[in-house]
């Protein structure tokens, strides 16, 4: 008897989690890594989701609804996160997904969404493959940050002509898409204006210990040295290449942004240079704002995946505005025709393959600080 | 109903039918032949790649194509492991463990950086561009057909050459059993199984990621086996079943702000049910159906 | 000469590293014949008790160094009685994979916000980098520090396995933990024991790691944890020379590989050698092949 009760519940219980929603509600989805080798940025992401949301519900909703948030974790595996996608749509009937957060997540959560057709936007997957791929635009999936051309080409691009690089080494991280994706196309865009790629590396995605590449490097003489990874990995270099002696120019992509990297690298990542999407020295409100209220609740400043986040989330709302609806198509439309947004990572626009069309910024890491240089259009 | 039989819940069925004709394999291997294996994903991996490359290349949408492809991928694995066997069938348990954990590893890499000589399979950027072919019907027919094929190798004579060797080596070379040439048959079998277990899989996701293939990925299908129960048929496809829609099952029982306790309580159920039942839940009882006349 | 030189010291910091995790890999294996799984993510645990008492408790490095070898050893204490313990009759496989679930609790559960969290953690130094130039080739102080520290790691350990009671204790029951036991030697004691001396090690394997890369994380144990026990395997498991001479030849063949190759293949030829060596001699360099009584 008592395990005839037990299953009914169960059984009820998941019947009404597949309960469709509120008239006034949209069920909005998120898929992080929660758990795992990356939770530190996935939960930036949650945390950014979780303003954005209540900032809107505060607001009276979108579009007259007010949003439930699903998050459920994908521990950085693309298995699990094919199935949150799932999860998510055919379960909690979402109308809409923010996430995931590596490109390996993303990109199966990308086709997941295409064929059930929920539009689905990532903050900081950066793979080109996650809105085409094989020839096909997957036109359900968009994305608030750059691909990996755009900062090898902006990167490749700054050190030939401003810092007048003649040799560059690279270092990347064989495992990891962001690194290799964005590693490639630094490479083959130096070589391309002319530079000397004259030492191309890999590492593993556990490795701590760099002297040996390091060594080799110094060896090749190089006058800039691209490290196109996470602020945890690229401090640990950085403190590296000073202890060995290594006279080069540090220069990388957004990766790099957190208040993280200058307390691992100290005076080692002095004088070194990354893309981003904006600099904290920006006075616009939305990032005074921003900056305020993620401080205020996490009592420290947003790392550059938050901020991407918050903005995935923020185009994703507006769009909803726009649609007035919850019909993912009609939320669809609304997403790819955006232009103008006004986010805490640049102006958006949203091009025909749902990548956003916006500036880069220089920034200069100087006296322990991030000091914007220039900015850098498409 | 309609709530448990979407397609996310068929898919998570799926998904274990694809974890079990894996589990299967590795039952053989380790379960019955006792060849303690710590490789088993990375022939998972060697047969998603192949059948992923043929039928993208030249399968297109035809189910024939599939077939043949996933039969590929089986193939492919089995070739391999007979190769990798060759050599290493004579190292004794623990050794054996770190030289297929070691081949794990190396064929990890082998797909991190594969896109070097075949773009296609795209590297540690991942492949894309797999059709979705692995379909209720495909996963179970295979799920099914691997479960008999396993039965009856168990119960062949071959099957109780491998529980020999299991048992005693010495005492089974005694008797006239050609051990290296069974464990190597095994051996091979299994990873046969491992590879086609990998062509489902990848039809299933339609997107392949080495990070699918590493060490952590057989000790996921090493803890199936165990805990079902080694040498035990019914025990496997059980653990199979119940760990796949555990791990998903506790998205559910956990409340949404403890999302991230997920991965911390299935260690410790996981280290309780070591405890309470080292044999294995079933130990060895088996399904009526598969068990054999005779001797268990 | 002198890039080869250079490349040789660099092999030698992260191959005494390994050593230091290897050894208690192979300690506990030599004496209970498992394969603990967990032993990394001890060794990750005595890198954050590093990180706490040099941060927040701004103590002395030698009181770091006792404090990380107390808690590592207090810890697997408390994992083999609860765990491993009641599992001592069981199918060495049950132990094997209750090692692994362990392992997994400990480094998901650290992750969580309430205990230690899952960002990367920059370990504070307790003093600066100083290099000297001896003719071409650099050698920091923090090399030498690992040098000097798992060297005499080493030397205390020998010392203690061959002249004392306790190691006399630890080698019977390695040899055979009935007739041990019936010679009167309190078995769980010595296992116990065993288990508290290799996490020690870990534990000192983890502060010192923390100093040379001065970066952790709750999952920075498990790479470094297979490969110390790889590397254990390599100089024959059970040995404690052996675990170190492995160490040293994982460490060179790493280095060596990224060195003059390319570091895409360099775990792929660690392993390889691994594999071959095996071949030639399949119980590792110096591991003592056992007889299987018929």
């Amino acid at each position: 008897m008592k395990k005839t009760i037990a299953f009914v519940t169960l059984i009820s219980g998941l019947l009404a989690i597949g309960a469709p929603a509120d008239a006034k509600e949209i069920r909005i989805g998120l898929i992080t890594p929660l758990s795992g080798d990356v939770k530190t940025f996935g939960e930036s992401v949650r945390n950014a989701f979780d303003i954005a949301v209540s900032e809107a519900n505060a607001a009276g909703g979108v579009a007259g609804m007010k949003i439930v948030p699903v998050v459920v974790d994908d521990r950085n595996d693309p298995t699990e996160a094919a199935n949150a996608a799932n999860l998510l749509i055919n379960q909690h009937r979402v109308k809409a997904i923010v996430g995931s957060v590596t490109s390996k997540t993303t990109i199966p959560v990308s086709d997941v969404a295409q064929t059930y057709r929920i539009p689905t936007i990532t903050g900081t997957a950066t793979n080109p493959k996650v809105t085409v791929a094989d020839g096909r635009r997957k036109d359900y999936m968009f994305r608030a940050c750059y691909t990996d051309s755009f900062q090898g080409t902006v990167m490749a691009k700054f050190s030939r002509e401003t810092l007048k690089a003649k040799a560059a080494a690279v270092l990347y991280d064989a495992s990891n898409d962001y690194s290799k994706g964005i590693a490639e196309v630094f490479r083959n865009t130096f070589a391309r204006l002319g530079g000397r790629v004259v030492s191309y590396e890999s590492y593993g995605k556990d490795d701590v210990d760099f002297s040996a590449l390091l060594t080799k490097i110094k060896a090749a003489k190089a006058d800039v040295l691209f490290l196109p990874d996470y602020y945890n990995k690229v401090g640990l270099i950085a403190k590296q290449v000073s202890e060995k002696g290594l006279r080069v120019t540090l220069v990388g992509p957004d990766g790099w942004d957190s208040p993280e990297l200058v307390k691992v690298a100290g005076k080692a990542i002095e004088g070194g240079y990354f893309s981003n999407h904006y600099s904290p020295e920006d006075t616009r409100p939305e990032v005074v704002n921003w900056v305020k209220k993620y401080r205020a609740r996490h009592g420290k400043t947003p790392d550059a995946l938050a901020s991407l986040g918050y903005d995935a989330s923020n185009l994703l709302f507006d769009a909803i505005r726009k649609a007035g609806s919850d019909d993912p198509a009609k939320i669809r439309k609304a997403l790819a025709t955006i232009k103008g947004f006004k986010g805490v990572t640049g102006r958006f626009t949203i091009d025909k393959n749902g990548d956003p069309i916006k500036s880069a910024v220089i920034i200069r890491i100087e006296n322990g600080k991030q000091k914007f240089l220039r900015v850098v259009n498409p | 109903m309609d709530a448990l039989l979407n397609p996310y819940w068929i898919q998570i069925f799926e998904l274990a039918c694809v974890f079990a004709v894996s589990a299967l394999g590795l039952n053989i291997i380790y379960g019955y032949t006792g060849l303690f294996s710590l490789g088993h994903a990375a022939f998972y991996g060697i047969g998603a790649y192949t059948a992923a490359f043929l039928m993208k290349s030249y399968g297109g949408d035809s189910q024939a194509a599939f077939l043949a492809a996933v039969l590929c991928g089986g193939a492919a694995a089995a070739a391999v492991a007979a190769l990798i066997g060759l050599p290493t069938m004579r190292l004794t348990s623990d050794y054996l463990g770190i030289a297929t954990l070691g081949f794990g590893v190396i064929m990890k890499v082998v797909f991190d950086n594969a896109d070097a000589f075949l773009p296609e399979l795209g590297g540690a950027r991942g492949m894309t561009g797999i059709s979705r072919m692995t379909s209720l019907p495909w996963a179970l027919g295979f799920l099914v057909l691997s479960t008999l094929v396993v039965r009856n190798l168990v119960h062949s004579s071959y099957g109780r050459a491998l529980t020999a060797i299991r048992e005693d080596e010495t005492a089974a070379g005694t008797m006239g059993i050609d051990v290296f040439r069974c464990k190597l048959a095994g051996f091979t079998v299994g990873c046969a199984f491992a590879g086609i277990a990998g062509g489902l899989y990848a039809h299933l996701y339609a997107f392949l990621h080495p990070s699918n293939f590493d060490f952590i990925k057989s000790v996921d299908v090493l803890m199936i086996v165990v805990i079902g129960g080694l040498g035990n048929m019914s025990g496997t496809l059980a653990a199979a079943f119940g760990w796949v829609f555990l791990l998903e099952g506790m998205r559910f029982l956990l409340p949404p702000d403890y999302v991230e306790l997920r991965w911390v309580v299935i260690p410790v159920l996981l280290v309780a049910t070591m405890l309470l039942r080292p044999q294995g839940l079933l130990g060895r009882r088996e399904l009526p159906f598969l068990r054999g006349g005779g001797l268990q | 000469m002198d890039y080869f030189l250079q490349q040789t010291i660099n092999g030698l910091q992260i191959g005494f590293v390994y050593a230091l995790i290897a050894l208690g890999y192979t300690m506990v294996y030599g004496v209970v014949r498992l394969i603990n799984f967990a032993h990394g993510d001890v060794f990750m645990v005595g890198a954050f008790i590093g990180l706490y008492a040099i941060d927040r408790g701004r103590l002395p490095l030698p009181v770091v160094f006792a404090a990380a070898i107390v808690g590592c050893a207090l810890l697997a204490v408390v994992i083999e009685r609860v765990a491993y313990r009641p599992l001592r009759d069981a199918p060495k496989i049950a132990v094997l994979i209750t090692a692994i679930g362990v392992s997994f609790f400990l480094e998901y559960f650290t992750s969580l916000n309430q205990v230690f969290g899952p960002n990367y953690y920059s370990f504070p130094r307790p003093f600066e980098v100083v290099s000297w130039e001896i003719g071409e080739v650099t050698v920091t102080n923090i090399q030498a520090i690992i040098f000097a520290v798992t060297l005499s790691c080493l030397v205390a350990l020998q010392y203690v396995v061959y002249r004392t009671k306790a190691g006399k204790a630890m080698r019977a029951v390695s040899h055979d933990h009935v007739a041990a036991g019936l010679m009167g030697v309190n078995v769980n004691l010595v296992i116990t024991f065993t288990f508290g001396l290799g996490a020690a090690l870990a534990g000192a394997g983890g502060v010192l790691y923390g100093i040379a890369y001065p970066q952790v994380n709750t999952f920075m144990g498990f790479v470094p944890g297979l490969k110390a026990f790889t590397a254990a395997v390599l100089g024959g498991i059970g040995s404690i020379p052996g675990a170190v001479l492995g160490a040293l030849i994982m460490g060179q063949a790493e280095t060596m590989t990224s060195a003059y190759l390319s570091s895409t293949y360099r775990d792929g030829i660690a392993f390889l050698i691994l594999i071959l060596v095996l071949l030639w001699r399949p119980t590792g360099i110096m591991g003592s092949p056992r007889a299987d009584k018929v």
